[in-house]
């Protein structure tokens, strides 16, 4: 079984967590990620820092240049990546990020070291399923995940251009906007994730604006998935040397209510 | 009958030069920019529309700007009759006020209410904020808080037109941040905004809706030389930030092979240093949604450009510009700071002309080229904007206090 089909299990919903790699340093992540997979996130979606991050709000900028600021390289990204790798050998590991710093060497040279460094997947903002050449081909090759956005404007005429070549799961971006913000209305979470799951048989995990233990169990009952980022890129923003305990507890905390809000509606 | 050889037929059909352009958008703009391309397709095929377009420009910006033969440049510079396209004498006084009327058209066609806009030194957003005053459309546009501070006259003209300003804070605070920003913007209000780009960069359709704009200068350039000396110029100059003045007036000559055309960027302190060349200094990679020569380090992070012009430090170029360097039809070079500041004195001396300084980068490139060709050649110039919106810059590198 692949790790990404034993995470998003019919049992519960899988918590996704997001935080950017080198914030505040390269070598304070891995410490980081662990309080991840501790605090019981069943997927780590490891950020690449960009310094052009137009898909993304303050909380996830901010995180991206304390990042650069850092000195953080690609290759401190593949080594965080392969000592995750190391530490878990079960958790589902996702790089995401943007095109430039993917495919700057060429998307072959991308995708093999996503391979040596066991990474399951790649979530790339701006390659829509109109540019798949640019990265797509080479991650499918090696046998990467290319997991794709699905957003309020993808209509039913588009979805299938963005089904097609998607693996792994489907992440569902539930607002038209940026990292961070606003919430959508659970009504509308619902009636897109009936609307996506109708098309597709990979999971649909929901994000974008998610940021309380309530706000994930009520999209735990419908999704596959819940993922949640800036909220807990604020904690290591304030919490300093703290920052694992503190993000462990919280992700717990989230992990808690998604749980039990499916054993209410079980 | 279309030319199977033309050079004019790009992008292809999925808005590609070559390798270049292209539609690298997070999925939540790729419907608005298959939706803006067919709204476009429609508009270009409606006589209505470009009867309105060319109205707009005849009688609100005031084309056709004049062509000018500089008597004292020519002579001063001892080489090739020197030609400029007079663009800066245009309503805004720059060419920025073509591609923001076709653009605003096009959102009034497609329904949308909001009109948002990026601007480095602030004439696209002058211009911008322009058409919306004349339309009656709500403005915002973002801008570097860097460049807020620089350009605190441009500033106060959009605020004069009704725009709301917003000083973008995020990432280095400049113009490739105030276009983050916009995206931000864009991404967040799908349903009323349009997003009028400056130049002719972003994702397709945007790199060639505003070279068609644009391109009117090129359209009135050549007709006017051939009215006036029966034959086309040997060499185009223009200078090149992201490239919609030069795009506009290259391309109705793509296919006259014996025009030459040089495209002058922004050296800026040189090239070994701080500039703003992309084309030079830069390579191949992925921004704001298209692919491009972009200025950055190994791992793909984007570095500032550098140019005495705020209109000219863009870190990436306009895809077709990539496209023509690499087929080999456009020349491309690059001038310093010092030599635009010598070129834009040169011009206020010889023709009683002051220009902006991105202009003043192609007649730096002028004074060299000009010297070493003969006395019948003909180099026509763009002349893209005036220098009104430069004198405190220019002063204060002269060091003239005002």
């Amino acid at each position: 079984m692949s790790r990404f089909a034993s995470a998003f299990r019919p049992d519960h919903s899988a918590l996704v967590c997001f935080v950017t790699g080198g914030d505040p340093t390269p070598d304070a992540t891995p410490a980081i990620l662990d309080a991840l997979v501790e605090g019981g996130a069943d997927v780590v979606e490891l950020g690449m820092p960009f310094t052009d991050p137009m898909a993304d709000g303050p909380a996830i900028q901010r995180a991206n240049l304390r990042s650069l600021g850092a000195g953080t390289k690609t290759a401190d990204i593949f080594a965080i990546a392969t000592g995750f790798r190391a530490r878990h050998p079960n958790v589902p590991l996702v790089l995401m990020g943007y095109a430039n710093p993917m495919t700057i060497r060429g998307a072959d040279w991308f995708a093999a070291e996503c391979t040596k460094a066991g990474v399951d997947g790649v979530i790339c903002v701006d390659i829509p399923p109109e540019e798949d050449p640019e990265l797509g081909p080479a991650l499918r090759a090696e046998g990467i995940s290319l997991i794709r956005l699905a957003t309020p404007t993808t209509d039913a005429a588009r979805l299938p251009a963005v089904l097609d070549g998607s693996s792994g799961f489907l992440y569902y971006v539930s607002v038209a906007g940026i990292t961070g913000l606003q919430q959508a209305a659970q009504a509308s979470i619902e009636d897109a994730v009936a609307r996506l799951k109708a098309a597709t048989n990979i999971p649909v995990a929901v994000g974008f604006g998610v940021r309380t233990p309530e706000q994930a169990a009520e999209i735990a009952k419908v999704a596959d998935g819940v993922v949640v980022g800036s909220a807990i890129i604020d904690i290591v923003a304030t919490e300093g040397a703290n920052a694992p305990a503190k993000v462990r507890d919280f992700v717990r905390s989230l992990r808690t209510a998604m749980d039990h809000a499916r054993e209410k509606t079980a | 009958m279309t030319l199977i050889n033309s050079l004019r037929t790009q992008p292809d059909d999925r808005g590609h030069f070559g390798q270049f352009g292209g539609r690298y958008v997070a999925e939540t703009l790729m419907p608005l920019v298959l939706d803006l391309e067919t709204e476009y397709r429609k508009a270009k095929a409606d006589p209505a529309f470009h009867a309105e377009f060319d109205d707009l420009l005849e009688h609100y910006v005031g084309r056709p700007s004049p062509l000018y033969f500089a008597p004292r440049l020519t002579e001063e510079l001892g080489g090739a009759q020197i030609w400029f396209k007079r663009d800066e004498l245009n309503h805004t006084g720059a060419h920025k006020i073509n591609n923001c009327i076709g653009q605003i058209l096009l959102a009034i066609r497609m329904g949308k209410t909001r009109i948002i806009a990026e601007t480095g030194a602030g004439q696209h957003g002058v211009a911008t904020a322009t058409v919306c005053a004349r339309f009656g459309l709500p403005c915002v546009v973002y801008m570097g808080a860097t460049d807020v501070a620089r350009q605190a006259p441009n500033v106060f003209r959009m605020k004069l037109l009704g725009a709301e300003v917003v000083p973008v804070t995020s990432g280095a605070a400049t113009l490739k941040d105030a276009m983050n920003e916009a995206l931000r913007d864009w991404v967040a209000n799908v349903d009323d905004t349009f997003y009028i780009i400056g130049t002719a960069a972003g994702p397709h359709p945007y790199p060639e809706l505003v070279r068609d704009f644009q391109s009117v200068i090129g359209k009135e350039a050549r007709a006017q030389m051939l009215s006036r000396v029966g034959r086309l110029p040997d060499v185009l100059v223009a200078s090149i930030g992201g490239g919609s003045n030069s795009i506009g007036l290259f391309h109705p000559f793509l296919d006259d092979p014996s025009v030459k055309m040089l495209g002058v960027e922004a050296a800026g302190h040189g090239l070994d240093k701080e500039h703003a060349a992309s084309l030079a200094g830069g390579r191949p990679g992925i921004l704001h949604g298209n692919k491009t020569y972009l200025l950055q380090d190994e791992d793909g992070q984007i570095i500032e450009g550098h140019s005495i012009s705020a209109g000219l430090d863009y870190p990436g170029i306009g895809p077709e510009h990539s496209w023509l360097k690499e087929i080999g039809r456009v020349d491309y070079t690059s001038v310093t700071d010092t030599e635009a500041l010598e070129g834009f004195q040169l011009l206020c001396r010889t023709e009683g002309i002051i220009p902006a300084l991105e202009p003043a980068h192609a007649i730096a490139a002028v004074r060299k080229l000009a010297p070493t060709m003969d006395k019948d050649q003909i180099i026509l110039v763009n002349l893209c904007g005036r220098g009104d919106k430069d004198i405190f810059s220019v002063a204060e590198h002269l060091g003239v206090s005002l």
